[in-house]
């Protein structure tokens, strides 16, 4: 795919995030570099994969994309902006313009609160609109992620697991932002209801041109929703690339060893029974 | 694939139970499947499904309110619905051991991998193995190393804190092993684990049927993890088993609808396609289950027939069957 004439919506710069370890009075204070210098772009209405395993920073590469975090070190440009050297005054006004789904739908999601206050909530807070208006623009919200009008007054524990991650998707595009950080968004849920938000989330993007930062550890689907790909190692890309180039000429040994891992369909058993 | 003498686990018509014997909720009900010695079989199924519950029957651990009853339990040509619960303790853990999802949660976070190891060579070792506190240690070294353990001396003084995901599974499966066993239950024991480390441990199960002529019994959700590990399937949905083959029958010609979905809604089935195929609507819960089918109001090729009577489990083979009143290959 050739690059997009167009001025990234987001860019990092060599983002960098450490966490210094709390030390004792007989350890030394260690540094762990959760995020190691990481640049990458990402055009409005694109997706953005990160894949990686466990402790690889996807996370908290996500924290700082969210400014939920300040990088160490490092700039992040949100449509030109850079974040990172923000006044607070300005954080805060950028910050609806990046919503988070999270891998969890039975732990995102307030039980106390119906599905109606749950996406009004965020227009609240930003005090957007009357009470009329939000609870419009909620019911509207509903409709587009699939979801009824009579589900507005309902509480999430009624709800199935993909259907909480529709209300969880629902609730993070209520702001319109620009980008939506999915970390992990369908692996807690059914082999049938992924497809349905996988399918879901495709429809959106193209509805609202949002643009995502996709983080999964299954290749497969990867390769089915993003447009490029950071393959993330001990907080370094150590890949990254548009996906066909990703999947189809992978160069560095550890996204060649996360390829040739990912279990397939197609790939029978390892070994056959005496 | 052609019938042997005796399988080494037989079950038929199993039903579980929850709720109160007034208002039961059964959880498993009419299901029949067969283990051969050395075989491992995937039982695949969404959340809901029955599978884990069914596993657990088969380790006698379903406790109160559950009810387990089956026409038939047999392993290793006894029926376990049949015997003592002094002498059904005694194969389970033993004879059938069983390995879990998280294996940090498994573990005993208080005590050393060498201590769990050697209260298990106690519990089911056998009489060289539980001899003395050398043999007991030269034992677990060597249980260590055969799930490819390094230092195994070293690991022993090990707490399960100071374990990777993938180093503490294997210290289950070492675990598991302490008894010998003949079959191997393995509840989702990947799917906490690194898509690498997965790769390594399910290589490790694989290897350890081959050598040790061990059954295993590995439950997942994960199709693909199956078509690589497997040599049969059992797909349960809702309760039931829907279909049961090879898995090449199941993965190049499903008989049941649902299989068919369950592979249409992969990722990797169709690539290059923009959209998924999906199932509309959910997996019933135990309480809200269609009188037909199970899967009739979800199915694409529902007749009316389907709402109407729930299909048997037909047996095309001796290791195939399928509970389909319009079965895919009948076409």
């Amino acid at each position: 795919m050739n690059a997009l004439a167009s001025a990234p919506m987001l860019e990092a710069r060599a983002l960098t995030r450490h966490y210094r370890l709390p030390g004792g009075r007989f350890a030394k204070r260690n540094v762990v570099r959760a995020l190691d210098g990481v640049s990458f772009t990402l055009h409005a209405g694109r997706t953005l994969a990160v894949v990686g395993e466990s402790g690889s920073g996807k996370s908290t590469l996500a924290r700082q994309v969210t400014m939920i975090e300040m990088p160490t070190s490092g700039e992040l440009l949100l449509d030109g902006r850079d974040v990172a050297r923000a006044t607070p005054a300005e954080r805060r006004a950028l910050r609806p313009q990046v919503q988070m789904v999270f891998q969890n739908p039975y732990a995102s999601l307030n039980p106390r609160r119906t599905v109606g206050a749950l996406l009004e909530e965020p227009l609240a807070i930003q005090r957007r609109g009357s009470r009329t208006e939000r609870r419009d623009a909620a019911l509207a919200m509903l409709a587009k992620v699939g979801l009824r009008a009579e589900h507005y007054s309902r509480y999430p524990h009624m709800f199935s697991g993909g259907q909480r991650q529709r209300i969880a998707v629902a609730r993070a595009l209520m702001l319109n932002p620009r980008l939506v950080v999915a970390d992990e968004p369908i692996s807690a849920l059914d082999v049938s209801t992924q497809a349905q938000v996988l399918n879901l989330l495709a429809d959106l993007q193209q509805a609202f041109g949002v643009a995502y930062l996709f983080i999964a550890h299954n290749l497969q689907v990867v390769r089915l929703i993003a447009d490029d790909v950071i393959v993330m190692h001990h907080g370094e890309a150590v890949e990254q690339g548009p996906k066909d180039a990703i999947f189809d000429d992978p160069r560095h040994p550890y996204t060649k060893s996360l390829l040739a891992s990912t279990p397939s369909i197609h790939r029978r058993r390892r070994n056959t029974p005496s | 694939m052609n019938a042997r003498a005796t399988p080494l686990v037989n079950v038929s018509d199993l039903r579980i139970d929850f709720g109160t014997p007034e208002r039961p909720l059964p959880a498993v009900e009419d299901v029949d499947f067969t283990i051969e010695t050395g075989e491992i079989v995937g039982l695949v199924g969404e959340s809901g499904s029955g599978k884990s519950v069914t596993a657990l029957a088969l380790m006698g651990l379903v406790d109160a309110p559950g009810r387990v009853r089956a026409a038939r339990m047999q392993f290793a040509g006894r029926d376990l619905m049949k015997l003592r619960e002094d002498e059904r303790r005694r194969i389970a853990g033993r004879d059938i051991a069983m390995i879990f999802q998280d294996p940090h949660a498994s573990l005993d976070p208080c005590y050393t991998v060498g201590y769990q190891l050697d209260e298990a060579i106690k519990l089911h070792g056998n009489t060289s193995d539980r001899a003395s506190a050398t043999t007991r240690r030269a034992r677990a070294c060597a249980l260590l190393r055969e799930v490819d353990i390094r230092e195994p001396e070293a690991r022993l003084s090990a707490y399960p804190h100071q374990l990777s995901g993938g180093m503490a599974q294997r210290v289950m499966i070492a675990i598991a092993l302490a008894g010998r066993p003949r079959l191997l239950i393995a509840d989702e024991p990947t799917t906490a684990l690194d898509v690498t480390v997965q790769a390594q441990v399910l290589a490790l199960l694989s290897r350890l049927r081959a050598e040790r002529a061990m059954a295993i019994l590995l439950i997942t959700h994960d199709l693909a993890v199956v078509a690589e590990t497997a040599d049969r399937v059992v797909v349960m949905y809702a309760g039931q088993v829907m279909e049961t083959g090879s898995v090449p029958e199941i993965f190049d010609a499903p008989r049941h609808p649902y299989t068919q979905a369950l592979l249409d809604a992969l990722p990797e089935h169709e690539p290059g396609r923009m959209r998924l195929r999906t199932i509309p609507g959910v997996v019933p819960g135990a309480r809200d289950r269609p009188a037909g089918c199970l899967l009739a109001p979800r199915c694409a090729f529902a007749q009316e027939l389907c709402a109407a009577a729930r299909p048997a489990l037909r047996m095309l083979a001796p290791h195939a069957g399928v509970r389909c009143h319009f079965p895919l290959g009948a076409r």
